[in-house]
């Protein structure tokens, strides 16, 4: 609800950290003999020099918003969805192969269509995790691992049989145009992928503070023996929950398939949007509004990352060691707050004991 | 005779709140000091800041005639002070041994002694009467062994002077009893003992000389035994009290709850209900006397849906309720103040207002479809806040943020402003002090005025007998007796409780 100044303190400790990940990156570059001002330079101007750079930050960010909103979703419902990797992978096949398979559709039907497999894809990779959790009380952080890899591997399979839809290479049909994502400037790839991921964060925001359902969902994360004093279904809404969330990293996938890739390309390795979306919900405290600023950050590091390679010869791992000096710094709350004493002042404030 | 311990003008503040004011203690070697006050009052702060847990923005602290900066708990334990908190610090895997040595392990070489262990632990349990198996692992053994574990490892580290910090809070009857003997082993042999308690009961019967402290201040410092219960209530709360609860005269109406040969097994799958036959009227308390883990549990898990029974029927003002949902049995009229308010009762984590609208947000008018209307669930629970003397500064405050009183209090407020035909009350003043528990003991006597029914579920046989109209006495799941309240003495009940077979005249009055 509205404790904003609490999230306001959260702000500044995630503002500190990604200054001091930005220190840690600036020692790195020193070490390696190269300027951290070329090299800083170059990351900003990666994303912030031209309109494509800003285009191309836009189109990094879209799906980190949905995997860091469905990792932050289960999280705030007390699950932890380790499996958004495997919901999108699922996310873009289903989203691929309605993307073809329906022809003669007005796009108007057609996108929607095709976004609605993705999400369904996804929600439904959710919810047996979810499932063998609430029947079986089957952990689910291991249960979306293993649901990652079956992602993984089973497309695989689609994508080199049945699915192909190329002569030698593991693709599938490109979609249709009726099924393409509007790109609004010509001559750019940005879409409207990212309305749609804004949307979506609008969405969980709503969900979970102002609905009876997503009342129950936080009820049952944080205390499920109150929640089922209360008359809530706990098990029930395990499997909602994981759905759900499922749902919006698949809806990730779908809008990838459909505004970039316009195929579903065999994945031979995760390609980590997943993982990092645990980041990303991490670094935005899973709230749906710092998801999205999480997403940009992520999306801006990652993109600025070769051109630091190609134009600073700073070798690209330094925007790793980075990010992850970020997320350190960030799960170190405690230690970030001690070096920003203005910080530390505030939260002595908390603890009392009245 | 120097004091052991004494405290002199300490003083403690934390942001908003004067927790400690210009506090006195002193105690005397050999002496039980019992530390009175309500929860709130500051008695854990300053208990806290003679274990060096905190330090005091002024003050002095002198341990047998001599100043000592109290930095931390080294430096206590090292003075003699030792402190069993009320929360057990303990490593449930670990045996009773291995947790009293933890941290200053008899060595041999490099190796830990664990024999040498086992038989100072023994000296000392026997030493004082505590009567505990070094080799058992801590989650085996009762909580009341668990604290004597605790006063064993203070005892191991050289304490002369304990400190126990609400002991008999998580104990039952019968384990108060036993910590008594233990606290007169203690001084004895010369130890001192402080007592933090919010129980009139426990100061009378335990200690020595009491200091009462109110917001922070010593209000009174008085020699036990020419005090009593009453003065100790007034000086604590700052107001009379009625200890004795005001009730009218009622005859009791219609059946409200019947329950026929009701059966539930425990979570281990035992039988833990073997055919429960009751009955609840309208405007009347029945209360349900037990030693603890008789079935007590089961049986409010049961009638509110938590648990489904094996055998046997509920009826709610003669409509089978047997097997619904505990949705359905909240909306078909039962209200819940469960028996562990933290744990079933309350979401810590939700504001004041999310948990007072826990059994009916879904409802009109706290909902229209699936969207929550929050200005209607504020201000509801801003009126709640007011009508049940809820403290705090706004509904947006946590429920974990509050005291145990005022948490108990958002309780209580949303099951009886449910209007519910059947309250059952478990263990309903639990842990809370005198006021708190003058309030909720009022606000179940005013549903019993209003005809509603209610059951109490209570360990306290106090709570019992000043409250209910009937008395049912449950024990290893069965209900072994019924008594009109007024033929019931603690006696009788206590014998009844311990499986004395029930006499004759009591078989009749149930019938």
């Amino acid at each position: 609800m509205r404790k904003s100044w609490k999230q306001l303190d959260r702000l500044g400790v995630a503002l500190a950290s990604i200054v001091l990940g930005l220190v840690v990156g600036i020692i790195f570059i020193l070490v390696a003999g190269k300027s951290p001002i070329l090299g800083y330079h170059a990351l900003w101007n990666a994303s912030f020099g031209s309109l494509r750079g800003f285009t191309e930050l836009l189109i990094n960010t879209t799906p980190l918003i949905f995997t860091g909103l469905s990792v932050a979703f289960a999280f705030r419902t007390g699950l932890f969805n380790i499996g958004a990797e495997g919901q999108y992978i699922v996310g873009q096949l289903g989203a691929a192969w309605a993307g073809y398979f329906f022809t003669g559709l007005p796009m108007i039907i057609h996108v929607p269509l095709a976004l609605g497999f993705g999400i369904l894809a996804g929600a439904l990779w959710g919810a047996l995790p979810g499932y063998l959790k609430a029947k079986a009380g089957a952990h689910e952080v291991i249960n979306t691992i293993m649901m990652n890899h079956i992602a993984l591997y089973a497309t695989h399979y689609l994508v080199n049989g049945p699915l192909k839809g190329h002569a030698f290479l593991p693709v599938t049909k490109e979609i249709l145009d009726s099924a393409k994502l509007f790109r609004f400037i010509p001559g750019t790839r940005a879409n409207i992928g990212i309305f749609i991921a804004l949307a979506a964060a609008v969405f969980v925001y709503w969900f979970l503070w102002k609905t009876t359902k997503g009342y129950e969902l936080r009820a049952v994360g944080f205390n499920p023996l109150a929640a089922e004093y209360g008359g809530v279904n706990v098990s029930r809404n395990i499997v909602y929950s994981m759905m759900i969330a499922g749902a919006l990293a698949g809806l990730g996938g779908a809008v990838q398939v459909l505004s970039i890739q316009y195929k579903f390309y065999d994945v031979t390795a995760f390609i980590g949007y997943g993982f990092d979306g645990i980041a990303v919900a991490l670094i935005g405290n899973n709230h749906p509004l710092g998801v999205v600023l999480g997403a940009f950050l992520f999306g801006f590091l990652a993109r600025g990352a070769m051109p630091m390679q190609s134009i600073a010869q700073i070798p690209k791992e330094v925007i790793s060691i980075v990010s992850a000096s970020i997320i350190i710094f960030i799960s170190a709350e405690a230690l970030v707050r001690r070096v920003i004493p203005r910080f530390s002042k505030k939260g002595g404030v908390k603890d009392a004991n009245l | 005779m120097v004091p052991v311990v004494q405290m002199k003008g300490i003083v403690k503040e934390f942001p908003g709140v004067r927790a400690n004011d210009h506090v006195d203690l002193e105690v005397m070697p050999g002496e039980i000091h019992a530390l009175l006050g309500e929860n709130g009052a500051g008695k854990s702060t300053l208990m806290n800041i003679l274990y060096g847990l905190y330090q005091p923005d002024a003050g002095q602290i002198f341990v047998k005639g001599e100043e000592v900066k109290m930095t931390d708990p080294n430096v206590a334990i090292n003075k003699g002070i030792g402190m069993v908190h009320q929360h057990f610090m303990l490593i449930p895997p670990f045996t009773v041994a291995e947790n009293i040595v933890l941290g200053t392990e008899p060595r041999k070489g490099l190796f830990l002694d664990m024999n040498q262990a086992i038989k100072q632990v023994e000296e000392i349990s026997e030493r004082y009467g505590l009567k505990i198996d070094p080799h058992a692992k801590v989650e085996d053994i009762s909580v009341g062994m668990q604290q004597r574990v605790e006063i064993i490892k203070a005892l191991f580290r050289g304490a002369d002077i304990l400190i126990l910090d609400e002991p008999t809070a998580v104990l039952t009857p019968h384990e108060i009893e036993e910590l008594e003997k233990i606290i007169r082993s203690l001084v004895q042999e010369g130890k001192s003992v402080i007592l933090i308690t919010h129980k009139l009961k426990e100061v009378m019967s335990m200690s020595d000389r009491v200091t009462v402290i109110r917001r922070g201040k010593v209000v009174a410092n008085l020699e036990t035994r020419e005090t009593s219960e009453e003065e100790l209530a007034r000086t604590m709360v700052g107001r009379p009290v009625l200890l004795e609860v005001a009730k009218k005269e009622q005859e009791p109406g219609e059946v409200v709850l019947e329950i026929k040969d009701l059966h539930a097994k425990d979570a281990r799958g035992l039988p833990a209900l073997k055919g429960i036959n009751l009955e609840v009227r309208s405007g009347e308390i029945l209360g349900l006397a037990g030693v603890d883990g008789n079935g007590q549990t089961e049986l409010i898990e049961t009638l509110t849906g938590l648990r489904q029974p094996t055998q046997g029927t509920i009826l709610l003002k003669g409509q089978d309720i047997t097997k619904l949902s505990p949705r359905k049995k909240s909306l078909a009229g039962i209200g819940h103040i469960p028996e562990d308010r933290q744990k079933r009762g309350l979401i810590l984590d939700f504001s004041i207002a999310e948990n007072l609208v826990l059994q009916s947000y879904f409802r009109k008018p706290f909902a229209s479809g699936v969207r929550l209307k929050w200005k209607e669930i504020q201000a509801y629970a801003d009126r709640l806040i007011q009508e049940f003397d809820i403290r705090t500064p706004s509904q947006e405050v946590l429920a974990g943020h509050l005291s145990g009183g005022n948490q108990q209090k958002v309780i209580v407020a949303r099951e009886i402003d449910r209007d519910p035909e059947l309250l059952i009350a478990a263990q309903p003043t639990r842990g809370l002090d005198v006021g708190a528990i003058e309030f909720v003991h009022n606000k179940l006597v005013e549903e019993r005025d209003n005809g509603k029914a209610v059951l109490l579920i209570s360990l306290e046989l106090d709570e019992i007998l000043s409250l209910s109209d009937r008395i049912a006495v449950i024990y290893e799941g069965k209900i072994v007796a019924v008594l009109d309240a007024k033929e019931a003495t603690e006696e009788k009940l206590g014998l009844l409780m311990s499986g004395a077979a029930a006499g004759e005249e009591v078989e009749a009055d149930y019938a």
